[in-house]
């Protein structure tokens, strides 16, 4: 059975359809790159398998399950902006993720428990590069180093699903270069399934192992909004990449745990 | 060069801040002498000594009658009053607006009902209040509670719809429920701007209070400048207006420094 499928899926917005007819199916651990022209309906994609919308049409399954209508803990978003907390620190945005799930009542963990929920943030942020950054506020820090936090935000919490709506896309080139090494680096390492949208096609290109484009097959000049986008294609990519992942998957589960914390 | 690029420097910045206050001063007294000098017993504008002796009989020698210091009891009362004014509407105002702002199930009902109570005059419901309370502290609180309150609330309202949707978002991607965004993100980030409404709101507040204090009281700083404008005791008035405005000021000032002090992020997240 598939990770992720999506059976006949519509969205529209009153009179306006952005997406009609999406049919697909995705493995776990794929990373796939959404890519299309500006309006074509690759973000509203993200917001429904982020559970920000639900679809009009259609359905999408998790694991065979219908996805949960809401926003949760299994699936991690990053945005192009806004995706950190400006009162928080760097070290306390990403312990808030340890913290919110096991405090139901004050939202906040105390003494000890706290301590460990901040050394545990400490650990992953030194992984994503910001070590030496922990005391600081979102707004002292670059475009890039927010977005490094976004992510080790989001991976904290462990989620089966990592959604990125153009993350780099306010970044400059050699950033930019980083950040795909990084995200590379911390999808080989987890069993993650990325979707990632973006509008720069070599980025798509590069980091994916599958590339949907996005596009309208049919378009009436007297009534734009009357047809939406479909995958106009679906291209496999880097098939080393999607090898060693389905060759570290198809190892016993202790072996692969071992392989993984190395 | 033109205007709009000229600045001032340090030094000439201070002079220009003093000019103002220095020319008003300059003609009041310049007004006050002449009068005094054509009528010694004018009680219009009284000299700065005039003043001194009122501030000094006032401020440091007991009343004949209660035996208190008046000003200070005067100031003690009103200060009390605004206090609590200010604070229950601060409170009630954050729940409100947070309610409003940010569940939209609540936001359906509370915002036309706050748009159409906050322009209800308060004053012109004043009597009610008399009526409804009595003549005690509890309806001049309550006038500030209801005259400020909304305001606080619509304000707070919009500043939590600002809040970019993502934020909450991502907050429920971190297993956030309702309650816990609502304590870790949402009441964090309007704190700030909780103490900038009431910055905005301290004038009103004091009108509230003065008027309150004018209509039915037995102290306060709005109760004694009625009282003595039976005898047209300017000498008295002009002191207190002045002090009631170093207090407000210093109240003012009080709640900036405290936002820059409790919210380091908040000037700096500023774009």
């Amino acid at each position: 059975m598939s990770f992720i499928s999506v059976n006949n899926v519509w969205q529209q917005y009153a009179e306006q359809v952005v997406l009609e007819r999406l049919n697909l199916t995705i493995d776990e651990g794929e990373f796939c790159t959404l890519v299309g022209t500006s309006g074509c309906g690759k973000s509203t994609f993200l917001r429904l398998l982020l559970g920000q919308e639900v679809p009009s049409r259609g359905q999408i399954l998790l694991d065979g399950q219908p996805l949960i209508g809401e926003p949760d803990a299994s699936r991690g978003v990053v945005f192009q902006r806004y995706s950190v907390f400006p009162h928080l620190s760097v070290l306390d945005n990403v312990a808030l993720g340890l913290e919110l799930p096991r405090s139901p009542f004050l939202g906040r963990l105390l003494g000890k428990a706290k301590r460990d929920a901040r050394e545990q943030a400490a650990v992953m942020l030194a992984k994503v590069g910001l070590g030496h950054a922990l005391d600081k506020y979102p707004a002292q820090l670059s475009g890039g180093m927010q977005q490094r936090l976004a992510i080790a935000q989001a991976l904290i919490m462990q989620p089966r699903i990592l959604l990125l709506d153009e993350p780099f896309g306010a970044l400059d080139p050699g950033i930019r270069k980083d950040m795909h090494a990084l995200l590379l680096e911390l999808w080989r390492e987890t069993r993650l399934t990325v979707f990632m949208v973006t509008h720069d096609l070599s980025e798509g290109f590069s980091l994916g192992t599958r590339l949907l484009v996005f596009d309208k097959v049919r378009l009436d000049p007297h009534a734009p909004h009357a047809y939406g986008a479909r995958i106009t294609y679906d291209i496999p990519l880097n098939s080393d990449r999607r090898a060693a992942r389905a060759a570290v998957d198809a190892l016993p589960a202790h072996v692969a745990g071992r392989l993984q914390t190395a | 060069m033109r205007l709009i690029n000229r600045h001032p420097d340090r030094s000439s910045r201070l002079l220009l801040v003093i000019l103002p206050f220095a020319l008003l001063l300059c003609a009041y007294f310049m007004g006050s002498t002449t009068r005094l000098t054509e009528n010694p017993n004018d009680k219009l504008l009284p000299s700065a000594a005039q003043m001194g002796d009122a501030v000094k009989r006032m401020a440091f020698i007991e009343d004949n009658r209660s035996g208190a210091y008046l000003l200070w009891q005067d100031t003690g009362s009103s200060l009390q009053r605004l206090g609590l004014g200010l604070g229950i509407s601060a409170l009630a105002g954050l729940g409100l607006g947070i309610a409003a702002g940010t569940l939209p199930l609540f936001g359906a009902s509370l915002s036309p009902l706050l748009t159409v109570l906050s322009m209800v005059p308060p004053l012109a419901i004043l009597p009610i209040l008399f009526i409804v309370f009595g003549l005690g502290e509890l309806s001049k609180v309550m006038l500030i509670v209801i005259g400020i309150t909304p305001i606080l609330a619509r304000d707070l309202e919009q500043r939590a719809r600002e809040i970019p949707a993502e934020l909450l978002i991502k907050a429920q991607t971190l297993g956030a429920s309702t309650w816990t965004l609502i304590l870790r993100v949402i009441l964090p980030q309007l704190l700030p701007r909780l103490l900038i409404s009431l910055r905005l709101v301290l004038g009103s507040a004091w009108l509230f209070l003065i008027a309150a204090e004018a209509i039915a009281s037995t102290d306060g700083l709005g109760y004694r400048i009625f009282l003595v404008r039976r005898y047209l005791a300017m000498d008295v008035i002009l002191p207190y207006v002045v002090w009631i405005t170093l207090l407000a000021w210093l109240m003012d000032l009080g709640l900036k420094r405290l936002t820059r002090l409790a919210f380091p992020w908040y000037e700096g997240a500023r774009p």
